[in-house]
């Protein structure tokens, strides 16, 4: 019998898939590790059951450890982020009827977030012009990449996310019949939901993740600070386990097998063929199959490595729309939210390229480049915003300074 | 003066287990209970209760949306907290492993809300072992229907009588080390198979 049990907490999306190949693939139990898998219903229900102990791990936005850490969550709860569960693997989704709007205006593919943001704009204005009602997006959370990379998204494209749309927080398995229903006109979700809605028949990605911000942070895995300073060695085990579950969810001729587990009701409990187009990049968007290069990057580009550069964008997004203060105190507590020391400690023994550098200026690689790495050879990008701008996060203070914020609509 | 009594909200799709609530909130005396089953238009709801108290059911997917909601409405000076005092955490984990979650507005007294949330766990807990006792009842009313169609297999097979068949069902679970209706389901499953 493993000494080390640990029960971790999931929402049915494409990207549990290294927790999920984790238990299924046997990398948990080479490491002596019982991993337990529980779906929820929402990460305000994670939250909630990793604070009393239910789980000792969970599935989580990025932002969500932050944000605990920030208190801005009505539940006092210390959380650590030692490793990414990826990155990408969201799309923006549209009606129909929004879709053949912006294509009168000039949306044509979805790899030109620019084009198509600009042409979402012109329909917002023609709908200004007649009187019409605002759009309204949904977001799976506040605290989550899908909001500050829509708002991101839209900001540079000329709309005021306050002001010209309205952003409301719908479930991502809610987000197909939201739309049916007309209660949304588009939303920011992860895999499987944006195909969900294409293959209803419902809607038509307009874009993705990947083409906003290219290798950009999705999920980590949470845990409970106290619990990981107590178990500091099954932690270890499980960063491994997860390590190695990440590479093999990252070799093409494992899709199909991740797809088929996936769609167990236990988790996903959608049709393998809707899930396998995430895991290879290749998504019909409503238009036809599109292949969106790094949709959802599992392993390569150091995918699974915490970033604090990451956790201090998330950050910058944060104050940007109104929900921290910016303070050298705040700015400190989300950066030491991501814990690449453990992610190293633990992932040492095996020898994998690691960077050497836990902050990275984001949008800096326009090619993929060799970094410095402790061991072997590591390469990262591109890993460009789409609108060319760069995050520095030595230089936070002027990023943050320089943003367009809330209600400030300039 | 008395202080006002306290305005709750009850979220829950599951309409029996929020009679209950709501029952046993009227019982102990609050008169400004809302039940509401369905999210949709929740904004409106809220803004014509006003409630102190929320209390809503774990599961429910729409508590992202909720608590968004909530801290919107930071914006007028209305925030809402797990409980008033956060370090009560035996509260909290009786409540979570209750499947219940309570927001309740800042500056509330605890010794006011708490009784509210307590109910709310209570009815939660009294309604999960109903729940239990309800699935146990029509699972031991499936056995004994399973019973009778392995005995009539039996009867019918063997031309044996009911109380032979019976203890044919009865020595063949104690053999085996199985549940009598297991044994009756095996039973069914071959002779439908058989029957094939």
């Amino acid at each position: 019998m493993s000494e080390h049990h640990i029960t971790a907490g999931f929402l049915p999306l494409t990207d549990s898939a290294i927790l999920v190949a984790a238990r299924e693939k046997g990398f948990a139990a080479a490491e002596g590790v019982d991993l337990t898998l529980v779906r929820e219903s929402s990460w305000a229900s994670i939250r909630d059951r990793i604070a009393v102990g239910h789980f000792e791990v969970a599935h989580m936005l990025a932002p969500m450890p932050i944000a605990a850490n920030l208190r801005l969550t009505p539940m006092r709860l210390d959380l650590i982020a030692p490793l990414a569960l990826g990155l990408g693997g969201n799309a923006v989704t549209v009606s129909n009827a929004l879709w053949q709007a912006m294509e009168r205006t000039g949306a044509k593919g979805p790899d030109n977030p620019a084009a198509v943001g600009i042409a979402l704009r012109n329909v917002i204005e023609d709908r200004r012009g007649r009187g019409s009602d605002r759009l309204r997006f949904g977001v799976v959370h506040p605290h989550s990449g899908h909001n500050f990379e829509l708002r991101y998204w839209l900001a540079a494209c000329g709309i005021d996310p306050e002001r010209d749309v309205d952003i409301t927080v719908v479930p991502p398995p809610l987000t197909a019949d939201a739309m049916a229903a007309g209660r949304i006109d588009g939303f920011c979700v992860g895999e499987p939901w944006n195909s969900v809605a294409v293959a209803a028949g419902h809607a038509r990605i307009a874009t993705v993740k990947a083409a906003i911000w290219r290798s950009s942070p999705e999920k980590v895995l949470g845990v409970r600070a106290d619990w990981a300073a107590a178990h500091s060695e099954t932690l270890a085990r499980l960063l491994r386990a997860l390590y190695r579950a990440a590479a093999w969810c990252g070799q093409a001729e494992n899709h199909e097998e991740m797809a088929v587990i996936l769609s167990a009701e236990a988790y996903l409990g959608q049709p393998a063929k809707l899930l396998l187009g995430a895991l290879d990049g290749r998504l019909e968007t409503g238009n036809g199959i599109h292949r969106f290069a790094d949709f959802f990057l599992p392993v390569e580009k150091a995918a699974t490595f915490p970033w604090q550069s990451h956790a201090l964008w998330f950050y910058s997004q944060m104050v940007r729309w109104g929900q921290v203060p910016h303070g050298e105190a705040n700015a400190e507590k989300a950066r030491a939210s991501f814990r690449p020391d453990i992610y190293r400690t633990a992932l040492g023994p095996l020898g994998a390229a690691l960077p050497s550098a836990s902050m990275k200026v984001e949008g800096a690689l326009k090619a993929p480049t060799p970094v410095g790495a402790t061991s072997g050879r590591l390469i990262l990008g591109p890993d460009g915003f789409f609108d060319g701008a760069v995050f520095d996060p030595t230089e936070l203070d002027s990023y943050i300074a320089g943003q367009r914020s809330a209600g400030t609509g300039d | 003066m008395p202080p006002r009594s306290l305005s709750v909200l009850v979220i829950d799709e599951n309409t029996l287990r929020a009679a209950i609530i709501d029952a046993g909130l009227r019982e102990a005396g609050h008169e400004h209970v809302t039940v509401v089953h369905d999210v949709n238009g929740i904004a409106q709801r809220i803004a014509e209760v006003e409630p102190d108290v929320i209390v809503i059911d774990l599961e429910n997917p729409n508590r992202d949306m909720l608590e968004n909601m909530f801290n919107l409405s930071r914006a007028v000076k209305r925030p809402i907290a797990m409980f008033v005092d956060q370090s009560d955490q035996r509260a909290i984990e009786a409540a979570v492993d209750a499947g219940v979650s309570a927001y309740v507005v800042d500056g509330l007294r605890q010794e006011r809300v708490k009784p509210i949330v307590d109910m709310a766990i209570t009815r939660f807990n009294a309604y999960s072992k109903l729940a239990r006792e309800l699935e146990e009842a029509k699972s031991a009313l499936e056995n004994r229907k399973l019973v009778d169609r392995a005995k009539g297999i039996l009867m019918r097979s063997k031309g044996i009588s009911e109380e032979e068949a019976y203890t044919l069902l009865r020595r063949a679970a104690m053999n085996q080390n199985r549940k009598i209706s297991e044994i009756a389901q095996s039973l069914i499953l071959a002779s439908g198979l058989l029957d094939e």
